[in-house]
Formats: C-alpha cells, sequence, structure tokens
C-alpha cells in the first residue's frame, strides 16, 4: 500500500523529468518559451499541493473513521518537502543564476521570496525529525514542534498569494482548501474538548 | 428661362425604358451584394491586402537575436483572455478583430468612430525591430510592422489642450474569457495612457503586425501600441478607443497596484518593483538551465527618449 502511494506522489516529478527530457532534445516542447520559469512554477504548485494533502490526512482519517490513515503523513509530508526543496534549488540555480548576492538580496527584500523561505525553513525541521528516532528522541516535543506545519503552510499560500497577480482563481482556491482543513481541526478540538468535560455526547460523533 | 427638349437626340440614341430599369436593377442588386461583401467578407479580407498590397519599408537590424515568433507568440500578458502565458495563445482567436473601428474623442477637432482602414488610410507600413521589456523581468526583440502614433494622431486633430492621450482596449466578455473571470482583479476594460509629447516621439508606433506577417489576437490584433522604452503593459492591445484629454489619465495597473505601477513606467534597472529586481533580465529565447539573463538598460537601451524626462526624478515618477 505504501509503496502504490509512493509511485503516485512521484508521478508528477517523474512527469516532469520526461518534459525536461523533451525540453532538451526540442527547446520549447516540453515546458514551454520560459522553461526555467515554467519548472520553478510546478515544482512549486505541486509541493503547495502535497502540503495540502498532508494536512489532508488527519481530517480524513476522522471523516472516514479510519485512524490509521496517518500511517501514510510522513510519506506525504516528506514528498511535499522534496518538491518544494526542489522548487527552491531550482530557484537558486536557474532563476537567481547562483549569485550569493541576488539570492539574500532576493530572500532579504521581495517578501514573496522571503515567506516562502520562511515556508521551507520551518518545514525543513520537520523532515530532519520525521524518523522514530527522532520521534522517541523528542517524546512530546515532538507534537509541538510538528505543529510548525500550520504556519509553513500558511506562508506557503501566501507566497503565491503575493506573487499573483491580475486574476486570484489560483490563491482563492488553495486558500479555501486550506481554510477548510483548519477548520475542521478547530471543530475537533471544539468536540474534543467538549466530550473530555463530559458533556452529553450526543452531539459528538467520534 | 425656358428650358426647350433638345431637338439633335435620334429616338435611336434613347436607351429604351426596358432596358435602363434593368440596368439600375442590375446596379442596385450589385450595389447591395458589394456593400455586403464590403461589411462582412472584406471588412476581413482587408488587413490581409495592406500587407499583401502595401510595401512595408524594412527595419534596421539592431544588433541582438530575434526572439522567434512562436515564443512571441505564444508567451503573453493579454490578461483579457486569462492570467497564465499560454492562455492568450489558446484563446485569444474566440475575439473577433474584423470589423475593427476605433472611437476617437475628447480634446480633438475631428472625432468619432472610424474604421480602421480609414485609420490607416494614406499611412505607409514599415518594420521597426524593437526590444519589449516586461515589467515581469523577461524580455523579447521582435520586428513589429506599424507606423508612428504621431500620424495617427494628427489626422485627428488634437487642440490645445490636449496633454495626455487614454487609450482602451476592447471589452467584449463574450469573446474575452479573462473578462468573465470571477477573481480577475482587474476593472475593465484595460486602460493606458501617455503624455501627449511621449506618444508624438517618433519611437512610438501603433503595430498592426509582425514578422511579416498581421498581428495574432493574442499579440493585441488588428491594432495596438509599442512604446519601446517603457515596460510592456504600457503598450496597450487591440484598442478600440483613443481619447485626448488635458488631465492624466490613469492606467490599469497603477490603479490596481499604485507602488508597483506607475503612470511613466520608463525601463529603469535602478527602480526596483517592489517584489522583484530590475536590474537584469530574462531575454528570449531562454533555455533550460540557462534563462540568458543579461543587464537591463535605462529606457530600455533608447536613450534618444531621455529628453522628455530632462529634470524629472524618475525615482518619484516610476
Amino acid at each position: 500500500m505504501k509503496a502504490i502511494l509512493f509511485a503516485v506522489l512521484a508521478v508528477p516529478l517523474a512527469l516532469l523529468g520526461f518534459d525536461i527530457w523533451r525540453e532538451f532534445a526540442t527547446p520549447g516542447s516540453g515546458l514551454g518559451p520560459d522553461p526555467n520559469d515554467e519548472l520553478v512554477r510546478r515544482l512549486g504548485e505541486w509541493g503547495l499541493r502535497m502540503l495540502l494533502l498532508t494536512l489532508a490526512v488527519s481530517p480524513a482519517s476522522r471523516m472516514f473513521g479510519k485512524p490509521r490513515l496517518v500511517r501514510f503523513r510522513r510519506m506525504i509530508g516528506l514528498w511535499a518537502f522534496a518538491y518544494l526543496a526542489l522548487h527552491f534549488s531550482v530557484y537558486l540555480v536557474v532563476l537567481a543564476g547562483a549569485e550569493l548576492a541576488a539570492i539574500a538580496g532576493d530572500i532579504v527584500d521581495r517578501p514573496y521570496i522571503t515567506v516562502g523561505f520562511l515556508a521551507l525553513a520551518m518545514l525543513a525541521p520537520l523532515a530532519i525529525t520525521s524518523t522514530r528516532g527522532w520521534q522517541r528522541r523528542l517524546g512530546r516535543r515532538w507534537r509541538t514542534l510538528h505543529r510548525l506545519v500550520y504556519p509553513a503552510a500558511v506562508a506557503a499560500w501566501v507566497h503565491l498569494l503575493w506573487l499573483s497577480k491580475g486574476d486570484f482563481l489560483e490563491p482563492v482556491v488553495y486558500g479555501l482548501v486550506l481554510a477548510l482543513l483548519f477548520a475542521e481541526r478547530i471543530v475537533a478540538t471544539i468536540r474534543r474538548a467538549k466530550a473530555r468535560a463530559g458533556k452529553p455526547a450526543g452531539a459528538v460523533r467520534a | 428661362m425656358l428650358i426647350k427638349p433638345p431637338t439633335d437626340i435620334k429616338p435611336s440614341e434613347i436607351t429604351p425604358e426596358q432596358v435602363y430599369r434593368s440596368r439600375r436593377k442590375f446596379m442596385r442588386e450589385s450595389l447591395a451584394a458589394t456593400a455586403a461583401a464590403a461589411a462582412s467578407l472584406e471588412a476581413v479580407a482587408l488587413p490581409q491586402r495592406w500587407l499583401a498590397e502595401r510595401s512595408v519599408r524594412p527595419g534596421q537590424p539592431i544588433g541582438e537575436e530575434l526572439t522567434s515568433e512562436a515564443d512571441a507568440a505564444s508567451y503573453n500578458n493579454f490578461y483579457e483572455f486569462g492570467s497564465d502565458k499560454d492562455d492568450p495563445a489558446r484563446y485569444a482567436h474566440e475575439m473577433i478583430v474584423a470589423p475593427w473601428s476605433v472611437q476617437v474623442a475628447g480634446e480633438v477637432r475631428k472625432p468619432g468612430r472610424i474604421g480602421l482602414e480609414d485609420v490607416l488610410a494614406g499611412i505607409d507600413l514599415e518594420e521597426r525591430i524593437y526590444r519589449l521589456r516586461c515589467v515581469e523581468a523577461w524580455s523579447m526583440v521582435i520586428p513589429w510592422i506599424g507606423f508612428p502614433v504621431k500620424k495617427v494622431l494628427d489626422k485627428f486633430e488634437p487642440t490645445g489642450n490636449a496633454k495626455f492621450v487614454e487609450f482602451k482596449t476592447l471589452h467584449r466578455p463574450a469573446e474575452m474569457r479573462g473578462q468573465r473571470s470571477y477573481f480577475a482583479s482587474i476593472d475593465w476594460p484595460y486602460v493606458e495612457g501617455l503624455r501627449l509629447d511621449e506618444a508624438n516621439h517618433p519611437l512610438a508606433i501603433f503595430a498592426v503586425g509582425m514578422y511579416g506577417k498581421l498581428l495574432p489576437n493574442q499579440n493585441g490584433a488588428p491594432f495596438r501600441l509599442v512604446v519601446p522604452w517603457k515596460y510592456g503593459f504600457k503598450s496597450i492591445k487591440s484598442i478600440v478607443e483613443i481619447r485626448l484629454t488635458e488631465q492624466p489619465p490613469r492606467n490599469t495597473w497603477n490603479i490596481l497596484q499604485p507602488r508597483e505601477y506607475g503612470f511613466y513606467a520608463n525601463v529603469n534597472p535602478d527602480v526596483d518593483h517592489p517584489r522583484w529586481s530590475q536590474a537584469t533580465e530574462r531575454r528570449f529565447p531562454t533555455s533550460l538551465f540557462n534563462p540568458n539573463r543579461i543587464a537591463t538598460r535605462m529606457f530600455n537601451g533608447y536613450d534618444e527618449v531621455a529628453g522628455l524626462y530632462a529634470g524629472m526624478d524618475l525615482r518619484r515618477y516610476y
């Protein structure tokens, strides 16, 4: 089951690899007239989608009453990080021309790059501490640390919002998804608190 | 004075009634047919003829590689058709560009609605090979076919009060799907403007073609502005209205984000866009892992326009 999921999550990357190969074979065919921008954009989009998918795991497990879904969360999260790390690396090498001064200037001066960089910086420790070993070592603090995924997701969304212009359909759609995922958590937390307070469980559905 | 019937006309010279009636009928019918053709067929065929029948003075090469026609016609910002770069090439064919007329209004002695063919009457076409620098930090080199803006404006005889020119793009949601989007922040129609002396500068042209052909719809057919020393968004596409004004017009992007887009929008490597640097640009053709990054030049390299802005603080008037 995990192997299948792994393969599915790798599909966008494989398709991108195929387009890169086509692009090298016939320039303009795989990634269009502005292949570098297109590559960075697609990696970023897939990173954001997988980040949202990661955040959808626990709501889905609650909604469908399948707590075992949570065991897939780490893999999805790590794929999200992989796409976003590639997104940033390609930006570094290609768009910023690997000039450290230009990159540092961009990160400090350009709010949308600052906030995108922050998102990745928040996700990096989560990727590193995603192993069982780290989970054991950090104990209760692991959960607290991994709540960083929420501000990271918001930062990633703000990054998209700030680089949009003219038409806001994309950030609106991603924003709605993110808002729904957050809303479900708030509702679930309130229900849990109520259940714990010993209120009649009639309105509570697991 | 008494008019006598002429006596020197022989009956044989008089056209029989039957014949002249049928001739009138023939003329009436053929005229009607021609008029119908003029309204539909001819209006479509006419633009093709401008290029086929007129000689186009070839442009001066500028010593820089031309961007490929495929890139120039498939990587476009034309939000009327969507915000992705490939949306215009995909959807702009839905726009009907013939027949086309332009409303001329404001501070002119000869206002009115004018067919594009009349706008172009008596104007020689020439090729102009120009750099096009987008505010998004990419650039192209495009061989336009057009003519100086001044030649058209002079036809309408601007009055002494005219200080600015305002241009409007077609607003036709039925044919422009970007205008139907609920998430577009643009208040259609797209509006742009120039100071009259900028518009009258010999470098400022109206284009009707590129790469030796008529403009593709996604590039602003049938009739667009090209102001090569300014960021691309100033070069408004598919123009349906030209208004001469005394007061400065507000341009669409300036209304949306005044901090990011000014009225002047002269290409200037020293004034950054708040969200990105303007010091360099990606010049098409670019290839994967080689963005072909080059330094951006003041006024996009068109130093001859500097006189228009003598004494102005271009950091303030960006």
